[in-house]
């Protein structure tokens, strides 16, 4: 099969891409250029995008021996991930750039380009098994390593994506085994850091990036009922269930801490309360995908997982789509799920689908 | 097996190099030393300076060795531009043109960006060339307060060939100094630095076939660009560091050969080249040959596909065995549209999907056929690999 490797210059895509060729595909290994000023040297934790990163890539593709290419995905990266980014935050919302840079470009734009060069499928790193279910459907399946499982930010895939996508190292037991394997290989990324921020905010810190789009833009911190307990420089950069940074000089009148509740950006009010308020009970969301086949009957009630961040916090559910919308009602509280945030929906270790969360209701009321 | 037609970015050694490094690094001795074997690695090089001198009609005298294209053209914009503003703090405009390569828009825009450069560029005509009339303006226009103007002998990725004669005719009513980038020249097409009435000239060795690293920089006599490197006064005391005799001697070599070569291969290039160009236009007929009407190199076919990108088009062929370039790609090694084609006025589309084929020593019509195979095969999957 002809293969393209997405190599992002770290150990993960770099063994994936070994695998690849001894499996006995042709492959060709490409890094996607996503930034139209790269940096030179890699700095904190982000694993690709900088020049270092595309050079790392480049030595490994030489050293299993295939070719490699630069492809510039730039443009759609900052209209569909970076522009997105903004534009959710703008709206009050906490978005998933990783999530929509898989929707939209590695197994998107760069597996449209890989389909009319002649290539069946786009092999990357990422944690997560495609299986099939007996009768010649494709699944999407956790990690054997729980810990590293990475098929929460894939949940966006559909069964087309599916049959062409390519995760050699889904039934790897440890991050270990696979660097050991790098190492064995001869791959100057085997000691390579893992990457775990965004790959466009060099600094790490999002409120600072923001503020270089989006004018800085003052308004009340209040409480449930309307009372102005503080004031921020800007909306943009909050996200729900956050604690730090909120600057109100008076405690509560429990002496709890105050959580961000919700955010106003019409009236440009930051809502804070106590913890309890941040329990979520329902998630809402019209934008959903299915992960391979859909359920038959989804309108039908069904038991699942859901989990809402890419480490952590999965609960049982039961999900329905009610109305056009998926509906899910969480048998055990979440904290604190921000609108804009991705809720994937497991049976088993299964991938089923996905939706992007419009709406997370508390039964606590937050007077909005 | 792979067939080379990128020629401009680098071309093969020839023996006649290779020789000559091989025997020059039998000697031992620093060409400044004032022993036997000094005088004799000194000898090696001052041979090798009348050589590169005679190959571009230069004096000795005004031949800086240095380690190649970069290097002389940051020597000559920056060092010329300091001298002058040093002399007259008014005298900062700097005149140069679009579709110059980034070794010199960059020193130039540094210039501009972090010493007070006023930086002005002539126009081009549709086909490529500079534009003397609209030269003619900015020099009537700011005179004395021209510190400089650069502009290049060939274009590397079109091949047009300046009017380089007629360039100096217009700065010369204000004694304005010219630099000319020839690394895509010298060994290509004549070159009389003397005749040509420049005050610097930059040359590159691997250009010509010589060790990649090495170059020079023709200065005339009456010019003193500032150093970029001081130290212990060699090369005039423009460019101070022992002096590489090996690679200046593998220079020489090639430079000397190539220019003996000239006519006869700016003949059988050229007509491969039309060969390439016809068969091109009848493989694809929407495809556009750049600078097409002006006063080209005969080595180098520079095309648009359009509807097609350049870096799809480079893979495709790369993946038939086929070497070539499109415009210049970034450290990252992403090409971005040709900014050579958006200074002469094509799109942003039309410049992102360009093609150069630069034929060299070594090509053959096998070669070019090869290639034409190759395009007949890859242009529809490009085609369709572009989103509309």
């Amino acid at each position: 099969m002809r293969v393209l490797a997405a190599m992002s210059g770290g150990v993960d895509s770099a063994v994936a891409a070994a695998r690849a060729v001894e499996q006995g595909h042709d492959v060709i290994g490409v890094h996607l250029a996503l930034s139209r000023m790269p940096g030179t040297l890699r700095t904190g934790s982000r694993g690709c995008c900088t020049i270092e990163d595309s050079m790392d890539a480049q030595r490994a593709a030489n050293k299993l021996g295939i070719p490699f290419y630069v492809w510039d995905f730039s443009e759609r990266f900052k209209l569909d991930v970076v522009d997105d980014f903004v534009a959710e935050y703008q709206a009050g919302r906490t978005p998933n750039p990783c999530m929509r840079c898989n929707e939209r470009i590695k197994f998107a734009a760069l597996l449209e380009r890989g389909l009319s060069l002649g290539f069946e499928a786009i092999c990357t790193g990422h944690y997560a098994s495609i299986l099939e279910d007996g009768e010649g459907n494709l699944e999407l399946h956790r990690s054997l390593e729980m810990a590293k499982d990475q098929s929460y930010v894939l949940g966006v895939l559909n069964a087309n994506q599916l049959a062409h996508s390519m995760f050699p190292l889904g039934a790897t037991a440890s991050k270990d085994l696979i660097r050991q394997e790098a190492a064995a290989r001869g791959l100057s990324v085997a000691n390579k850091p893992d990457s775990y921020d965004i790959c466009f905010i060099p600094e790490g810190d999002t409120r600072q990036w923001l503020k270089e789009f989006v004018p800085t833009d003052s308004g009340k911190i209040v409480d449930s009922q309307g009372n102005q307990l503080g004031e921020h420089d800007g909306h943009v950069g909050f996200t729900i269930g956050q604690r730090k940074g909120l600057k109100i000089g008076t405690p509560a009148a429990d002496g709890k801490p105050r959580y961000v509740l919700e955010i106003r950006p019409k009236t440009k009010e930051i809502v804070v309360g106590p913890e309890e308020a941040l329990e979520i009970s329902d998630l809402f969301g019209a934008r959903y995908t299915w992960c391979g086949k859909a359920p038959e009957n989804p309108e039908e009630a069904f038991d699942c997982d859901v989990q809402v961040r890419a480490h952590g916090d999965t609960v049982s559910a039961v999900a329905a789509i009610v109305d056009g919308q998926m509906h899910v009602q969480l048998n055990e509280p979440l904290y604190g799920v921000p609108a804009g945030q991705t809720a994937v929906i497991y049976v088993g270790t299964r991938v089923l689908g996905q939706m992007t969360i419009d709406e997370a209701r508390s039964k606590v009321s937050t007077g909005a | 097996m792979s067939v080379f037609l990128d020629h401009a970015s680098t071309t093969s050694l020839r023996p006649c190099a290779k020789e000559a490094l091989s025997d020059a690094l039998d000697f031992l001795g620093n060409p400044s030393s004032v022993h036997s074997q000094g005088r004799a690695t000194r000898e090696l090089l001052e041979e090798s300076r009348d050589k590169v001198a005679k190959a571009c009609g230069a004096n000795r005298s005004e031949i800086i060795f240095n380690s190649g294209g970069t290097e002389g053209n940051n020597h000559a914009i920056k060092g010329i531009f300091w001298d002058r503003v040093t002399k007259d703090p008014d005298c900062k405009v700097i005149i140069s043109s679009r579709t110059e390569h980034h070794a010199v828009m960059d020193p130039v825009q540094w210039l501009g960006e972090n010493q007070n450069a006023e930086v002005v560029y002539a126009e081009h005509s549709p086909n490529g060339m500079i534009d003397l009339d609209s030269l003619r303006s900015l020099v009537s226009k700011h005179q004395q307060r021209v510190a400089l103007i650069s502009l290049m002998w060939v274009n590397n990725e079109t091949g047009v060939i300046s009017d380089i004669p007629a360039i100096t005719e217009i700065a010369s009513e204000f004694d304005i100094p010219v630099h000319s980038d020839a690394v895509a020249a010298f060994g290509h097409v004549p070159i009389d630095f003397q005749a040509s009435g420049l005050t610097a000239m930059t040359l590159s060795g691997h250009k010509v076939g010589a060790p990649i690293g090495v170059g020079a920089l023709v200065v005339a006599r009456s010019a003193k660009p500032i150093s970029l490197v001081h130290g212990g006064g060699q090369e005039r005391s423009l460019r101070s560091g022992t002096m590489n005799y090996p690679l200046a001697a593998s220079f020489a070599a090639a430079a000397k050969e190539a220019v003996t070569e000239l006519d006869h291969e700016m003949a059988r290039l050229g007509a491969l080249k039309d060969q390439l160009e016809a068969a091109v236009m009848e493989a694809v007929p929407s495809a556009i040959i750049t600078a097409q009407g002006a006063n080209r190199a005969a080595y180098n076919a520079h095309f648009v596909f359009p509807g097609t990108q350049s870096d799809a088009m480079l893979f495709l062929l790369d993946q038939k065995g086929v070497c070539v370039s499109a415009g210049s790609a970034c450290q990252a090694g992403v090409l971005g549209p040709s900014h050579v084609l958006l200074g002469m006025g094509f799109s942003h589309l039309e410049a992102s999907a360009c093609v150069r084929v630069t034929l060299g020593k070594t090509s053959t019509l096998q070669d070019v056929q090869q290639f034409l195979t190759a395009l007949e095969q890859v242009h529809p999957v490009a085609l369709q690999a572009t989103p509309a």
